[in-house]
């Protein structure tokens, strides 16, 4: 472990899963947190519940396509969708910093009412703290939220169902929330109309269970992007995943962005996108009713579970060629030339 | 997208590979010599497009990898010096220098920011003028010219807090060093984005003294397809020679305004390349008119021992002598996330590449 934390530690990639088992896990050690899923599964007098907490910083707070409020609700309940879980209250937590104009903060919290209304879920506790000015970057939010499971999906979050054959979907676009919060810091002196996918994936998520059996495992690419998803599922179901390059959709203006960076759309964070894991025969009706709604428009069938290359994810490139999919390590790095 | 989907067809990048198959009645090496090209080639996944017949080499052109760990050390001790701020690209942050890295440093303390250009970095000057600011500048011909302005910048402007640490170095003087050693190899895909700038002129010797072709490239799958046809068309006819296939960005002679700027700000020094040592000529630093701008005249701080790891062969994998996958701490101890080497950490190092899209 290092000696001090490092931005790296907060990517969603390799050295947050490292400081996780290294601190967190040591010394909480409790057989629910193991599993790190996305929410945490807990049974309460033959009632199943799912539960999860998310802390929210972002520079700027606000950006196209969304702010920080939006996102604070949005991320909470689409932990708990990803789950099988259907959401219902919400706590949010505020911590402020000092000077911070009233207007913001009303625009952030009527944003977090709003998402919570078309999310249709209650925000129903909460806590406020102001910080000296310097202390804390405008303001960070940390809502947590709890939904009920049905038995029917308690696999969901683990992916204990996949098999080899299966097909892996994503809801859209990738890249684009990422791309949208860099642009807003406005560090690269040209600005571009890419916006935030934020969006709570409740509504889509629980069309999909409702009408189709065979959905085996959900999961957000938030931090880390969709590669941290899928290397993930590879690594934890121990079968191998196929994706082709391109079937992935990413919009031009994110394409563009990360070329010129020298980023990789697969590695950067997206805040309304599920990938889906469904059986064969169910998946391209599952993927029917994704583009039916307003946020599966773009939804496309991206890959494969096979039983080659175990634990690995491997693409098809546009090209033509083959290269594995690895877990993005830390932050990704603007290149030199 | 336009201007990039028609560079990766799928049908036209396999025709390419099945015409190379056909005219190649040997076996032939070349050289990528720039880190962009490494990194391309993995991440389109080109060598399993290839015929058994084209093997690939991994050159020296990756800035972060080539420069030394003393260079890392000199910054550190920068960053320690009170009212110093550090300004550099997101790629040196986490290469390890002989005991931390600026990542490091940064988390215990140090004032250091990453920046996307030198304009940043004079920004930051002008907005703190009570300290010093610092531009690591690191790169080859491509990012030279840029130094160069901020330079003539600050200096028509009268800035006085704001200066540069060279790690500027030209790619010829290790070009030919790599054929000088004896590292076997039939032709170089030569560097696209350092050859806007220079122009051709600087290959023109290595046909007639090497016998290598040299094949200027560009960056996407088909401009590196396209480039390797014609290095095989050069050697199977026994006529090397310098060509351009990237065409859309490179002519003989270059981007002259920025030659010029170069030649204005900069003057070759003897310079320290990372599994070829000293080579000649090979460095830039700041001329003595803009002695003041330069960090190494202006600013002491010990950087202490230099620490090299053991075992780390990133000088051999430079030279094309070796693989990352013959190296044994590829993988194991240096990944990613923990890098021994600098090839490791760089985006653009042969080993990350390696790592992140071809380790199987």
């Amino acid at each position: 472990m290092e000696k001090y934390i490092l931005l790296g530690h907060g990517s969603g990639g390799l050295m947050t899963r490292q400081l996780i088992v290294d601190i967190f896990l040591r010394h909480f050690g409790d057989d629910t947190l193991q599993k790190l899923t996305d929410s945490a599964v807990i049974s309460m007098n033959s009632h199943r519940l799912a539960f999860t907490t998310d802390a929210f910083v972002v520079k700027p707070i606000f950006f196209p396509g969304g702010d920080i409020g939006k996102l604070a609700v949005a991320g909470t309940v689409n932990d708990l969708a990803v789950s099988g879980a259907t959401p219902l209250y919400l706590s949010a937590a505020f911590v402020i910093e000092e000077g911070l104009p009233v207007e913001d903060l009303e625009t952030v919290v009527r944003s977090m009412a709003q998402e919570a209304r078309k999310a249709g879920v209650r925000i129903v506790c909460g806590d406020t703290k102001v910080v000296d000015r310097g202390n804390a970057d405008k303001m960070f939010i940390t809502t947590a939220g709890v939904g009920t499971l049905e038995e029917r999906f308690t696999d969901i979050g683990t992916g204990t169902g996949i098999r080899p054959g299966d097909r892996i979907m994503i809801s859209g676009s990738v890249g684009d929330h990422g791309m949208a919060v860099m642009m807003a810091r406005e560090l690269l002196g040209f600005s571009s109309e890419v916006k935030s996918d934020c969006a709570s994936l409740n509504h889509l998520i629980g069309k999909c269970l409702d009408r189709h059996p065979g959905i085996r495992f959900m999961r957000d690419p938030t931090r880390g992007g969709l590669a941290a998803v899928l290397c993930e599922l590879a690594e934890m179901t121990g079968f191998g995943i196929e994706i082709d390059e391109p079937a992935i959709p990413v919009h031009d203006p994110v394409r563009g962005l990360c070329e010129l960076l020298g980023f990789d759309p697969l590695y950067v964070a997206n805040e309304g996108k599920v990938v889906m894991v469904a059986d064969q025969t169910n998946a391209d009706r599952i993927l029917s009713t994704m583009r039916s709604d307003a946020l599966g428009k773009e939804a496309s069938v991206i890959g494969r579970i096979v039983d080659h290359h175990p634990g690995q994810t491997w693409m098809n490139t546009g090209p033509g060629g083959k290269r594995i999919v690895d877990m993005p390590a830390g932050e990704q790095l603007p290149r030199i030339c | 997208m336009k201007y990039m989907d028609e560079y990766r067809d799928h049908e036209r990048v396999l025709r390419i590979a099945g015409e190379i198959g056909k005219i190649s009645a040997r076996k032939w090496a070349f050289m990528e010599v720039c880190g962009g090209h490494t990194m391309a080639i993995q991440k389109f996944g080109i060598p399993s497009l290839l015929p058994e017949s084209i093997r690939l080499l991994s050159g020296p052109g990756c800035p972060v990898c080539v420069s030394s760990r003393r260079y890392i050390d000199q910054a550190v001790a920068y960053s320690r010096i009170n009212g110093v701020i550090i300004a550099t690209f997101g790629d040196l942050i986490r290469v390890p220098g002989s005991f931390t890295t600026l990542e490091k440093e940064k988390a215990a303390g140090a004032d250091i920011h990453i920046v996307y250009s030198i304009l940043d970095a004079l920004k930051i000057a002008r907005e703190h003028r009570d300290k010093q600011v610092v531009f690591l500048a690191i790169g080859f011909e491509t990012t030279a010219p840029g130094t160069a302005a901020g330079i003539l910048n600050a200096y028509h402007e009268g800035l006085t807090n704001f200066m540069v640490y060279s790690s500027h170095k030209i790619m010829p003087p290790a070009m030919a060093a790599l054929v000088e050693e004896g590292v076997r190899i039939d032709g170089y895909i030569a560097p696209g984005h350092v050859s806007t700038i220079t122009g051709t002129s600087i290959y023109r010797h290595l046909p007639g003294r090497y016998g290598l072709g040299c094949v200027v490239s560009g960056f996407e799958p088909l401009d590196i397809m396209q480039s390797l046809l014609m290095l095989v068309k050069q050697m199977e006819s026994g006529k090397p020679r310098v060509e351009i296939q990237y065409r859309r960005a490179v002519t003989e002679e270059g981007n002259m305004k920025a030659k010029a700027l170069m030649e204005e700000v900069f003057e070759t020094r003897d310079d320290w390349w990372r599994g070829l040592g000293v080579l000649p000529d090979s460095g830039l630093a700041p001329r003595e008119k803009y002695r003041y701008l330069n960090a190494e005249v202006m600013l002491v701080a010990d950087p202490g021992p230099v620490r090299e790891d053991h075992g780390c062969i990133c000088g051999e994998i430079l030279r094309g002598i070796k693989e990352p996958r013959d190296c044994r701490l590829f993988g194991s101890v240096c990944t990613p996330v923990n890098p021994v080497g600098a090839c490791m950490v760089s985006n653009e190092g042969a080993c990350h590449a390696y790592y992140r899209y071809n380790r199987s």
